[in-house]
């Protein structure tokens, strides 16, 4: 039985919302299994196995090297606690660090080689890895029409990449998208000047845990004046039991580029919990902009906290270049356990980072995410919506720091941030953390229902509409306007989501 | 690991010269508890994350930095305001500069008088309020002051007091480092007014308890400063019961650090709790937090927070404010603004403007500015011939108001407007 169904819901929250949770919080479509034949590294973490996922990625020797210095430097250090989360203690040692189809033991020469078991399990995930044009991760992708839309995905089955899809043609235009092992093989030269420079490996718990073990990833580089002629995509799906996923995306858009990049992820219900730890760096050189798109499904455990992912994920965007842009877009509506604050660091003059996030916790489920705006750079500019729904007995905090450096002259911030309660069991917290060194700057941080635009309110008001309709009105718009700057590949789930309304919210 | 031995370190340090006064032995109790839990939270450091905008170790150090003298030539504050006076210097109860402690529907005493009593009504408060406090937060300086307190005033309203009871600190000795710890009850249905003024000392650590039977009024107007180079740090704690009222405000000028904590917990229905507090600070030597923390345990309640600050010359302000509703606690009324009015490049202003909420049918928001001046308010005040000196203090006093509104007596709120505006036309 779901949580909600005897939940009493206060006056003022929209049937729809409370139906629209409830319908993303019911049965987990994503839950089964493949049967397929895995081979894995001896469980636990330690140096040999460092060196085994090295080996087994064919890596040269300066890559095992960091990987080892991250090892040793992981060993020293302390799982944070400072989230509002709340988990059992998690055993390193026992977890497999590296899993992969048997059938993977050779890489693949092309999609035609890939085991047949492991095309079927991303097309009944709505990925089918053929060069047609599709749309990832849409049901009834066929009833809108296509028009000739190209997606690139990488599909990352547990430990290792499976394919990657319309590489010759990205080729053409100079584009690289690959697995990350592949890159560390074929491009060396760019993995070794960008790898670990946005995250470094010393950069927090989990991020040096991903540094030493991380097994595969996708790597995109987007040559100078490129825009990437088609969406591209990584598909996540953990599938062994007991297994952990440390993937690393390493995204790098050189000067005046663009590319667009969507990230899908979802899991097998099992009653254990699994870990997921991946990092995500990406660079912006002068005039580039990104696109980041994440829909996160991962297994949410069931309505009593059994089971599910712990999702600890270090994701950041360096803004290098002057007029560089970045945009996260999240919407997180999986994972037992969520610890993830996507970043910007705005470091070139008149760069732009957005943050736009709909975070929904059901039952147990517990999510402690926000992001990052570190301001260097001058009239640099920024901007953060998020959205926390919280149901059941799931308690969803939003986490934010907004810097403003002294040198950062002239830049803007704008924070918005509300959160809807859906019960009386759970809970919505805001953490903001908001660093002021310079008097240009203007940062202003809300969190509150009442303060929507008063001209729009007004236009509203004055076509004879009450206060409380003109409101809901201007608000389910806001909401709507967040949703529409997700890809169209995300229309379906995004679809869903706009059924929420933000009525009744608190700050 | 590290960081505990560093903690145990300072804390041995701090404590290493450290004897409590002595009293009844219900008193000797409350003060050897205090030590207690300071010793098993351990004094702060900068690597808290309580602490995380404000450097501590000039607090918990065993020898207090030195504070020169200042004197700004003023009238004393509140002079014109008829109110029972009782004045210390450098932490000490100077009996002939105060007023007889005699007054209609109060009981005031000395706090060492109060603790060498075997029954008094302030055991029931005195170190109580503060340990409630100290959870979710640990305040090891707060338990310190419990511990270490050798004066301060007991008070206990029983009807309406006719007029306010005015604390003046007064600072003579330029290597003072008092220890005060003052204690209020008010009855229910009374209600009282409480003053606090003064420099104080070099360092000042002081404690305020204050305990709001229902249908009980509490009014709370203090300012801090004068000294430029004193170092304070203040708790307030409060038990707010039904249908009561609590209502603090801080006005802060100069002081190298100051770090004010309000610790507010709602325990009855339809209470309302303010706090609001404005500050001016000018110059890289001028530190000031405001930390809040309200909880909300009951139904129906209001609470607001309000601060203002101002800063130039590489002044740094702080806020830290929470607001925290429990389960079960409806109709919950949250507010909270922290803004700051940064005059030029230098100066920083950090916040950290949070919510907790476990109750689904409450109205929290929480908003916090950070900006320089208007630019076109100033430009239309000097196209109306008002100079540019002038038109930023009246832009600045006039950003300032919402925090002293919060005042509900005018005669006081006049009295601190009028030592505002002073000090800005002397600092421009």
């Amino acid at each position: 039985m779901n949580a909600m169904d005897t939940v009493e819901v206060k006056e003022g929250v929209d049937q729809e919302t409370v139906d629209a949770v409830k319908e993303l919080s019911g049965a987990y479509k994503y839950g089964w299994e493949t049967e397929i034949e895995m081979e894995y590294a001896p469980k636990g973490v330690n140096q040999d196995i460092v060196r085994l996922i090295s080996s087994k990625n064919k890596e040269p020797e300066w890559m095992t090297e960091w990987r080892m210095s991250a090892f040793e430097r992981w060993e020293k250090i302390e799982e944070p606690t400072w989230a509002m989360v709340d988990y059992p203690e998690i055993d390193f040692q026992d977890i497999y660090y590296y899993a992969r189809p048997k059938s993977m033991e050779e890489k693949p020469k092309s999609l035609d080689d890939v085991d047949p078991k492991l095309l079927a399990t991303y097309a009944k995930l709505g990925i089918p890895l053929k060069e047609q044009a599709i749309l990832a991760g849409v049901e009834g992708a066929e009833d809108i029409p296509a028009e000739g839309r190209k997606v690139a995905v990488d599909a990352v089955f547990d430990s290792v990449s499976v394919g990657t899809t319309f590489q010759k043609e990205l080729e053409k235009a100079g584009v690289i998208f690959c697995s990350i092992s592949e890159a560390i093989e074929k491009h060396p030269e760019l993995v070794k000047k960008y790898l670990g420079t946005v995250v470094p490996p010393s950069d927090n718990f989990y991020a040096t845990l991903n540094s030493a073990v991380f097994s595969d990833g996708s790597f995109v580089y987007v040559p100078p004046g490129v825009r990437c002629p088609m969406e591209l995509s990584t598909y996540f799906r953990i599938n062994a039991e007991n297994t952990g996923q440390f993937e690393r995306t390493l995204i790098i858009a050189d000067k005046g580029s663009y590319v667009s990049y969507l990230e899908g992820c979802t899991a097998p219900k099992r009653d254990t919990a699994q870990l997921h730890a991946a990092v995500v760096e990406i660079i912006i050189e002068e005039d580039a902009e990104v696109k980041y798109s994440t829909v996160q499904n991962w297994y949410p455990g069931d309505e009593n906290g059994v089971g599910g992912i712990y999702n600890f994920v270090t994701k950041r965007a360096d803004c290098r270049g002057d007029r560089s842009k970045v945009m996260w877009t999240q919407v997180e509506t999986g994972s037992a356990v969520t610890w993830k604050y996507p970043s910007c660091i705005l470091r070139g003059n008149d760069s732009q980072g957005e943050f736009y996030s709909i975070a929904i916790a059901n039952n147990m489920q517990q999510a402690d995410t926000g992001t990052k705006m570190v301001h260097l750079g001058k009239n640099t500019k920024s901007r953060i919506v998020s959205k926390g729904i919280s149901a059941g007995k799931a308690q969803n905090t939003y986490r934010g720091l907004v810097s403003m450096h002294p040198k950062a002259k002239d830049s803007r911030n704008y924070t918005q941030c509300d959160s809807l309660l859906i019960g009386d069991k759970c809970g919505a917290h805001t953490v903001p953390y908001i660093e002021v060194k310079n008097n240009s700057s203007r940062v202003e941080h809300e969190a509150t229902t009442s303060k929507v635009d008063d001209d729009q309110l007004f236009y509203c008001r004055s076509r004879g509409m009450d206060e409380e309709e003109a409101v809901a009105l201007v608000v389910n718009g806001f909401c709507k306007e967040v949703l529409q700057a997700l890809p169209m590949e995300f229309a379906m789930e995004a679809q869903a989501l706009v059924a929420i309304s933000l009525e009744g919210s608190v700050g | 690991m590290v960081l505990a031995q560093l903690k145990a370190d300072i804390t041995a340090a701090r404590l290493a010269d450290v004897t409590l006064p002595q009293g009844a032995a219900w008193a000797n109790d409350a003060r050897a508890q205090a030590l207690a839990r300071v010793r098993q939270m351990g004094l702060p450091t900068k690597r808290d994350e309580y602490w995380k905008y404000t450097d501590p170790a000039s607090l918990t150090v065993a020898d207090a930095p030195q504070a020169a003298l200042f004197d700004a030539g003023q009238t004393p504050l509140f002079a014109d305001i008829d109110r029972l006076r009782i004045v210390f210097v450098d932490g000490v109860f100077d009996a002939e500069a105060s007023d007889d402690l005699a007054l209609e529907g109060v009981e005031i005493e000395r706090l060492s008088d109060a603790m060498s009593k075997d029954i008094h009504w302030v055991k029931d408060t005195y170190g109580v309020l503060e340990a409630r406090g100290q959870d979710p937060v640990h305040r090891p300086l707060a338990a310190l002051n419990t511990a270490m307190a050798t004066d301060g005033v007991v008070i206990r309203a029983t009807a309406k007091v006719a007029k306010p009871i005015s604390l003046v600190y007064l600072h003579n000795d330029v290597a003072s480092d008092a220890v005060l710890h003052n204690v209020v009850k008010v009855d229910a249905g009374a209600e009282v007014t409480l003053l606090e003024n003064g420099p104080a000392a070099a360092r000042f650590s002081k404690s305020l308890e204050v305990d709001v039977a229902d249908g009980g009024a509490f009014h709370h107007v203090r300012t801090q400063g004068r000294d430029h180079e004193r170092r304070a740090v203040t708790h307030c704690f409060a038990r707010i019961g039904a249908q009561s009222t609590f209502k603090s405000f801080t006005l802060t000028f100069n002081g190298v650090l100051t770090r004010n904590e309000c610790v507010l917990d709602i325990v009855g229905d339809e209470a309302t709790a303010h706090v609001a507090g404005a500050c001016v600070g000018d110059g890289k030597d001028f530190h000031h937090d405001d930390t809040v923390f309200i909880t909300h345990d009951a139904v129906n309640c209001e609470s607001r927070q309000v601060f203002k600050k101002v800063l130039r010359n590489g002044a740094t302000g702080v806020f830290q404010g929470k607001i925290l509703v429990k389960a079960g606690a409806q109709k919950t009324d949250g507010y909270q603004i922290s803004q700051s009015l940064l005059l030029d490049e230098d100066s920083q202003f950090l916040a950290k403007p949070e919510l907790e909420i476990y109750a689904d049918d409450v109205a929290c928001s929480h908003g916090s500015t950070s900006g320089a001046i208007d630019e076109d308010a100033l430009f239309y005040l000097r196209s109306r011939g008002v100079p540019v000196i002038e038109a930023t203090n009246l832009l600045t006093l006039s950003f300032l108001a919402e925090a002293l509104d919060e005042i509900a007596d005018d005669a006081l709120a006049e009295a601190l407007r009028d030592r505002l505006e002073g000090w800005l036309s002397r600092h421009s």
